[in-house]
């Protein structure tokens, strides 16, 4: 284990994973009117109708797939009686198939913010630099496991990328596990945390909104003159 | 039981001429902002005619409001919760900016910069969306007064609706103004549709808002409302709509559109209903019934039990007073001459509208006949069949009946009054014959007709006596909060906190009250900032200054 693979594998993420939390909640603290999609539906329907739902659904197979490899540890689904055959046909297909789609969306709403002028117009270098790292990431990924799969013979990163992803998160890291990994896989790794650090100050914060709330709230919403932003909250002795 | 409180407005179109200074003045106060160009809060539509944005009425296509699923229970027609959801990456049902319009400018500069040349220079619309040189074929009011009518007005949602005939003989022409704001509906499909919580009526006057620090952009409730009345601010990525100039009618003052009302034909008042009948009144299979199922849902101010019931639910006795003085309460109920727009919608709008009788009066005076005798006007009133389908159409999803009454009662109102006029005796049966007494009339001619100031606006203060909120206004430093002014927001426009609403209150009427112009000299020449104007006196920059020698 050499230094640089202690700043990868383990000052990174921790630098990134840092970011990403207090990032977010000083967002959330002094920018909540910035916090949103800012959609372009309003300029063009046509492109985002297809290329919107491909990417974001992909992208939800996408992350839904990750969790399923990286946090659930391989001797869990053993234990289900899912052999490393089945387990490692279903992720590829699936994450192919999840990949793809989310690549083609990607390409599609690229393709449309450059060019579609009004869109383009209202793209912030922010965004620029967001989607760059965003389409770095899904294709390094993409290319990793197509080629680990096609070209290689397959690669189980549930004994090397996944404990070193759990090892971060139990504070005990072990960079030794990811620096043996192939170098798609690190080159994919590194632009996801690149992404996370960046991910609180560019629209992706709309993900961590999403608004799943809505499925069992009441209707109407009936708020008090008392509570709306703006105001400033109370102070202790002040409540009425 | 369930008292709530609502600021409810009513449009006397009768008396509107179609100026759009309410829409100017509006714009003015909220909607000149990037961002919002394209947006009118509040806009005057030519009947008939497509309506802004362009056919919104036609709700098989846009899929606004309410209906009745085979339970007989209300849901959303544009989908439940779940379609949301799944349409959420791209709403289907979203208009597009073409639909409204694409906002444009001019390019002056090129007046003053181009070389001579024997051509005079013109000032070349350019598009606000895309920078680009821009044709200009569509706005807000392209098809004001019946513009472009054999083209364009055929493809209005609610002639369509009416029979084949009724087009042919709509080439004899009839034509009134719809201004329209938010209609702040009682059961609101905006809010219905707003997956983040983030649109919200407000209980104490059901004012629907947009709280602009949780909307988080997914235009639900552009799709939602069928009134169209919500709008996406394409800079700021968040949805706006009308306030109902809360700012202002917290404390009394009427709403600017209401304010600058040249024709002085709009109405503001309290009306006190039963928030737990709303979603059952809402839900009555025939959709002609939802007139008289709005009515029921609001409740008599003068009634005892309801007074006592509101006391329960916490609204103050000043607001009650307000609700037996309001002029909705009368205009909807005592002389039963206001009607909401859309019932049929299932939102429960509360922005009522008198229907234009004018139409009826001018057809018959250009037949010769006397157009204000009463009996004339009754018959009258039951042949032309086209303005009252039409209307009915509005205001009362297709039912005649209701729009016949009213306008007969208009009628009478004209008949009784000018045999008063003219010094003749009083006639009673005119007022008999609609179901009225003399005295109604001549107290529904009063607000109707002469409108004194403090009659049409009936607006109660908030009741802001916490305090909290007088320690905002009044203790510390106005500036002391997060994120302070300064604070330019790092992602986009306007972003980072907000300033209170207070601090930017005070700081509008400070400035007001000391630099003796509202001109701010540095960059607003000639431009007043109406939302604190309370129609007392002319503000400094509102009409062009006289030349010496006129004064």
């Amino acid at each position: 284990m050499n230094t640089l693979d202690l700043l990868l594998w383990v000052v990174a993420p921790y630098v990134a994973l840092t970011v990403f939390v207090l990032g977010h909640v000083w967002r959330y603290r002094y920018d909540k009117f910035g916090w949103t999609t800012r959609s372009s539906q309003m300029y063009e329907s046509r492109l985002l109708r297809i290329g919107s739902p491909l990417f974001h659904f992909g992208i939800l197979v996408v992350i839904l797939g990750h969790v399923g490899g990286l946090v659930i540890p391989k001797s869990w689904t053993e234990a289900a009686g899912v052999s490393e055959e089945a387990y490692h046909v279903v992720a590829v297909v699936l994450g192919t198939i999840a990949g793809v789609c989310t690549l083609a969306g990607l390409a599609i709403l690229i393709y449309r913010r450059r060019t579609v002028g009004p869109v383009f117009t209202a793209t912030t270098r922010n965004d620029k630099l967001m989607y760059a790292v965003l389409a770095l990431t899904i294709v390094l990924g993409l290319a990793a496991t197509v080629l680990a799969n096609i070209v290689g013979g397959g690669y189980d990163y549930r004994t090397t990328i996944s404990p070193w992803f759990r090892s971060i998160f139990s504070f005990g890291p072990d960079p030794a596990l990811m620096a043996q990994a192939p170098l798609l896989f690190q080159l994919h790794a590194l632009s996801a945390l690149v992404l996370f650090a960046i991910w609180p100050f560019t629209r992706l914060v709309h993900m961590l909104t999403a608004p799943v709330g809505y499925l069992t709230r009441p209707y109407v919403v009936y708020r008090s003159r008392e509570d709306v932003a703006g105001s400033r909250p109370a102070r202790r002795g002040w409540a009425g | 039981m369930r008292v709530m409180a609502q600021l409810a407005m009513v449009m006397n179109l009768d008396k509107c001429i179609g100026c759009h200074t309410c829409s100017v003045t509006c714009k003015q106060a909220w909607t000149n902002r990037s961002g919002t160009e394209y947006v009118w809060f509040n806009n005057v539509e030519t009947r008939p005619g497509q309506g802004y944005p362009r056919t919104y009425q036609d709700q098989d296509k846009w899929r606004g409001g309410w209906e009745l699923n085979k339970r007989g229970r209300l849901r959303l027609k544009a989908g439940g919760r779940l379609r949301k959801l799944f349409t959420i990456f791209a709403n289907p049902l979203m208009p597009s900016i073409q639909d409204y319009y694409e906002p444009w400018t001019y390019d002056y500069d090129r007046l003053f910069s181009a070389p001579a040349t024997e051509d005079t220079p013109v000032a070349r619309p350019k598009s606000l969306i895309t920078g680009q040189n821009t044709k200009i074929t569509w706005s807000a009011n392209w098809d004001d007064n019946l513009a472009g009518g054999p083209e364009l007005a055929p493809a209005d949602p609610v002639l369509k609706k009416l029979s084949g005939q009724v087009k042919l003989e709509f080439e004899r022409a009839f034509m009134f103004y719809l201004p329209r704001i938010c209609e702040h509906c009682l059961n609101p499909s905006c809010v219905a549709s707003c997956p983040s919580g983030a649109m919200y009526k407000r209980s104490e006057d059901g004012i629907v808002l947009v709280d602009q620090d949780r909307c988080r952009g997914w235009r639900m409730c552009v799709t939602g409302c069928p009134y169209k009345k919500v709008y996406f601010n394409h800079r700021t990525g968040k949805a706006e709509k009308c306030t109902f100039c809360y700012p202002r009618v917290e404390v009394g003052i009427p709403t600017v559109c209401s304010e600058t009302c040249v024709g002085r034909l709009r109405y503001i008042g309290l009306i006190l209903y039963d928030a737990d009948r709303v979603a059952e009144a809402a839900a009555v299979p025939d959709e002609k019934d939802l007139y008289e199922a709005q009515k029921s849902v609001l409740l008599d101010p003068h009634d005892p039990e309801v007074i006592a019931a509101a006391r329960r639910e916490g609204i103050p006795d000043d607001w009650l007073e307000a609700a037996r003085k309001s002029p909705i309460h009368k205009l909807i109920f005592e002389y039963g001459v206001a009607l909401p727009l859309h019932p049929e919608y299932r939102t429960m709008p509360m922005v009522w509208y008198i229907p234009p009788l004018s139409p009826v009066v001018d057809v018959l005076a250009n037949t010769g006949h006397d157009g204000e005798d009463a009996g004339n006007l009754f018959g009258a009133i039951d042949a032309l069949r086209i303005p009252i389908g039409y209307l009915a159409e509005l205001f009362t999803a297709g039912d005649p009946e209701p729009v016949k009454a009213v306008l007969r009662r208009l009628a009478a109102m004209r008949s009784y009054m000018r045999r008063l006029n003219l010094g003749q005796k009083s006639d009673e049966s005119i007022a008999d014959a609609v179901g009225m007494t003399g005295d109604q009339i001549e107290g529904m001619h009063r607000l109707l007709a002469l409108a004194p100031y403090a009659e049409r606006y009936v607006i109660p203060k908030a009741h802001a006596e916490q305090g909290r909120e007088l320690e905002e206004l009044a203790t510390g430093c106005s500036l002391d909060y997060e994120g302070g002014p300064g604070m330019g927001g790092p992602f986009g426009e306007a972003s980072g906190m907000p300033a209170p609403v207070a601090v930017e209150n005070f700081h509008a009427l400070k400035d007001r009250q000391e630099t003796g112009a509202l001109v701010d000299p540095a960059d607003r020449s000639g431009r007043v900032n109406l939302l604190n104007w309370d129609g007392k006196g002319m503000p400094d920059g509102l009409f062009p200054k006289r030349k010496e020698e006129d004064q």
